[in-house]
């Protein structure tokens, strides 16, 4: 923006002033805490927070004389002045940690086939290297891709500036430091040992304050919209972004040892613990992997087809029943176990159900197609997208199958587990992820068009048959492994020792390894378009894009 | 139609909507939850079974440090191979002191709920330091830096305190004793070993590690090891009286 001759007087604002002060206050104290921490590993962590903290100040106090005098106006000509730097960053961050978090699963992957790559390091270990990788693909990668495509959505839906000045980079920042809090924790031994709940109180407790903030910003910036309606896409983030916060705050209530050490003991115990836990592990499944990229859903796949969302109804019927259903459906996690029968059975049932909202959402997804069927052949972002949505229909039609309790008597514990939680993560979550990112980045970037839609064509078929390898061969060694565990012998006896179906399992982990090889692969190919398309391309100026209508 | 006119009322009003999103989410959980901390029959009433000892509960830490869960179940489903392979079907008051559980969800390794006893310390030592030396096949990773690194035990009184603040029975005595507890628990013929098992019923001391000068991260995990399910007493243990 121009400036203009009567130049006002430049004032820091009392939010600038305030945090610059708690992050002054929290560096400070934060090297008390690195003095007196019990064990190294945790004093490395203080010292981050004490870098970070440092960091933020300059950095407000280096944009405080660097920006012009007056707040960014919320409208220029009319048009929104959208605040699209926050939503680069995570764009950005998203495809970095995605890398990362692939590098590490195939790395994992090739431990079980090939123990020695364990190398008998603590920090390489499969008990270290695992947690890593789910939270890397799930938290890091997905996480960057929501906060991301959320305030990208928000703010085009809503046509409104984003709220906030300093808020929203501090979301994508202190969420991405979480990050590196949690994940330099884990190869360090730090860890609560709580299924996709690893991290310690420290950086829960730091979540939560970065998690209220979005969540702020996010409300903040659709009471500020223009557009009397709330579009669909916002309803399944808003529901995304405030579950995850209660599912945050119940499942981690601890109590830690002491300020200066990075233990803490969870408040639930044993049965009630293995319950809070699943209500946590099945929801953050359902609210931050489904309701999340749904929302992701209704807002690029109408956009990428021009096409309106096949119906409104649906998507009011879908969205209630599923974020009601869901919630109850954690207990299929402990079928057979300690947990009385009566949640079980509840589990059970309340994820049968659970099919037919899934299943209204994967409609609503594939029928906005309708009369652009035929731009599948010519744009390979929207077929990874509507391919997504198939694997989004097929995960959801194994979950259910998988919670009746016969059925999970065979399958728990076992790796068809693993194989189904992937074709809902690569297949689902990833491709509708990297159908946003290629939509995003040129527009973001002002580019006309990605560098190559041949790379995309290469991307989606190899990570394609990369994903059919793993999961077939996570079928094949999931119900080997269980009916192996429960064969007798005419006689009577158990007919395999379990070491025999370990080594059983060998074929099918170096298939897998190879699968996830070659959706690696996949993915640096995006990451190289990605590059030519910001890099080896002129900026065009802007395109003011109609908006997709609520009905 | 008016019914689908209504549901403008949570789109035109964005805190509407978040009270209503709230609300939906909030009904599940609570049914499934609330009910598992007043119905007595959530957790079976057993005779034996006690809070962890220091050690044990220092090797559980280390349980949890090295992400052991990933690989291995605490829990025995009440189906016939389980039982014939593992024992006893998991009570839930067998994990009742458990912060956090760890009934796990994959079998890459074997189930450990009832692992106490079931071999020597040495085969232990073994394990861990080399898996394959014992279990050929095993893709189980090496751990052989438990052996080599002594116990950090300075605080584990702040554990037991954090601990009884929560709900499990830590009298003052055992908080009081608990570092020596550590030190009598990981040495063969202790003099005050009668006091130990005093506050914690058949704990079992000795050296678990092989190495009488050190306690070691491996006296911890292998004391932990070797008394993971054996508190319950199963000749005693009367499943109808748990029907209520």
């Amino acid at each position: 923006m121009h400036q203009t001759n009567a130049l006002p007087a430049k004032a820091i604002t009392l939010s600038e002033a305030a945090a610059a002060l708690t992050f002054a206050i929290l560096s400070f104290s934060s090297l008390i805490v690195a003095a007196m921490a019990h064990t190294s590993e945790y004093a490395f962590h203080a010292y981050l927070f004490a870098a970070g903290s440092l960091a933020a100040v300059f950095a407000i106090i280096d944009r405080y004389y660097n920006r012009p005098a007056d707040k960014p106006a919320l409208m220029i000509d009319g048009k929104p002045n959208y605040n699209m730097g926050p939503v680069k960053f995570a764009t950005v961050a998203a495809v970095f940690w995605g890398i990362a978090g692939f590098t590490v699963g195939l790395w994992a992957a090739l431990e079980l086939a090939f123990p020695v790559l364990n190398f008998d390091l603590p920090w390489l270990s499969f008990g270290r290297i695992r947690p890593l990788h789910t939270s890397a693909v799930i938290f890091a990668f997905g996480g960057n891709v929501l906060i991301g495509t959320s305030f990208y959505v928000v703010q085009r839906t809503s046509r409104a500036r984003l709220a906030g000045d300093l808020a929203p980079w501090f979301v994508v920042l202190g969420y991405n430091f979480f990050i590196v809090i949690a994940g330099t924790g884990y190869l360090l031994g730090i860890t609560q040992s709580k299924e996709y709940a690893e991290p310690e109180w420290y950086a829960d407790l730091w979540l939560t304050i970065v998690w209220v903030v979005y969540f702020l910003v996010y409300l903040g910036t659709l009471m500020r919209r223009s557009e009397p309606h709330i579009y669909v896409a916002n309803w399944f983030y808003l529901a995304f972004i405030l579950t995850i916060a209660v599912l945050h705050l119940g499942n981690n209530a601890a109590i830690p040892v002491s300020l200066f050490s990075p233990k803490s003991y969870i408040v639930w115990s044993g049965v009630q613990d293995a319950m809070v836990q699943w209500w946590y592990g099945h929801n953050a499944v359902g609210f931050f992997l489904t309701a999340g990229f749904l929302g992701i859903m209704y807002y690029f796949i109408p956009k990428r087809a021009d096409r309106p969302v096949y119906s409104y109804r649906l998507s009011i019927v879908h969205f209630w029943s599923l974020i009601f259903l869901y919630i109850w459906a954690g207990p299929h996690h402990l079928h057979y176990t300690a947990l009385p029968d009566w949640a079980q059975t509840l589990g059970m049932t309340f994820s049968i159900m659970l099919w037919m909202p899934s299943w209204g959402g994967m409609i609503n997804g594939l029928m906005t197609l309708s009369g652009a069927w035929d731009k599948l052949r010519t744009d390979p972002v929207l077929r990874m997208m509507v391919v997504s949505v198939a694997f989004y229909g097929m995960s959801t039609f194994e979950g259910p199958l998988m919670s009746v309790k016969a059925v999970n008597s065979l399958s728990h514990y076992t790796d068809w587990t693993i194989g189904h939680v992937h074709s809902g993560a690569l297949g689902w979550v990833g491709y509708i992820s990297f159908g946003a990112i290629y939509c995003l980045v040129p527009w973001l970037w002002n580019r006309e068009r990605l560098y190559s839609n041949k790379l995309v064509e290469w991307h989606f078929w190899i990570s394609t048959i990369g994903i059919v390898l793993y999961i077939s061969a996570m079928w094949v060694s999931g119900i080997l492994q269980g009916l192996m565990w429960r064969a007798y012998t005419s006689l009577g006896f158990l007919e395999y020792s379990f070491i025999e179906t370990v080594e059983a399992m060998h074929p099918f982990y170096v298939i897998r390894a190879l699968g996830g090889a070659l959706f690696l692969a996949g993915a640096l190919l995006m990451v190289f378009n990605l590059w030519k398309t910001v890099n080896a391309q002129e900026a065009v100026s802007p395109v003011e894009s109609a908006l997709v209508p609520a009905e | 139609m008016s019914l689908w006119s209504k549901h403008a009322i949570f789109e035109k009003n964005s805190i509407i909507l978040v009270i209503g999103v709230l609300i939906v989410i909030s009904i599940g959980g609570l049914v499934e939850i609330v009910p598992l901390f007043y119905l007595k029959s959530t957790i079976e009433k057993v005779q034996g079974m006690r809070p962890y000892s220091p050690l044990e509960l220092a090797g559980r830490n280390i349980y949890v440090r090295e992400g052991c869960y990933n690989c291995h179940s605490q829990m025995i489903r009440p189906l016939r191979d389980e039982v014939e392979r593992y024992g006893h079907y998991s009570l839930a008051a067998e994990s009742m002191y458990d912060r956090p559980f760890q009934w796990g969800s994959k079998r890459t390794g074997p189930d450990l709920a009832r692992v106490g006893g079931k071999y020597s310390d040495e085969w232990h030592r073994d394990h861990l330091n080399r898996p394959s030396s014992v279990v050929p096949g095993t893709v189980m990773p090496a751990y052989p830096w438990l052996a080599r690194t002594d116990l950090d035990f300075a605080h584990i009184q702040d554990d037991l305190k954090v601990q009884a603040k929560l709900g499990v029975p830590y009298s003052a005595e055992m908080i009081a004793n608990a570092m020596n507890d550590v030190k009598i628990q990981a040495t063969t013929d202790h003099a005050d070993v009668t006091e130990l098992e005093k506050r914690y019923l058949k704990a079992q001391a000795r050296d678990y590690d092989g190495n009488p000068q050190r306690i070691t991260e491996a006296d911890a995990l292998i004391a932990y090891l070797q008394m993971l399910g054996t508190q319950v007493d199963f000749k005693l243990y009367d499943n109808k009286a748990n029907i209520r």
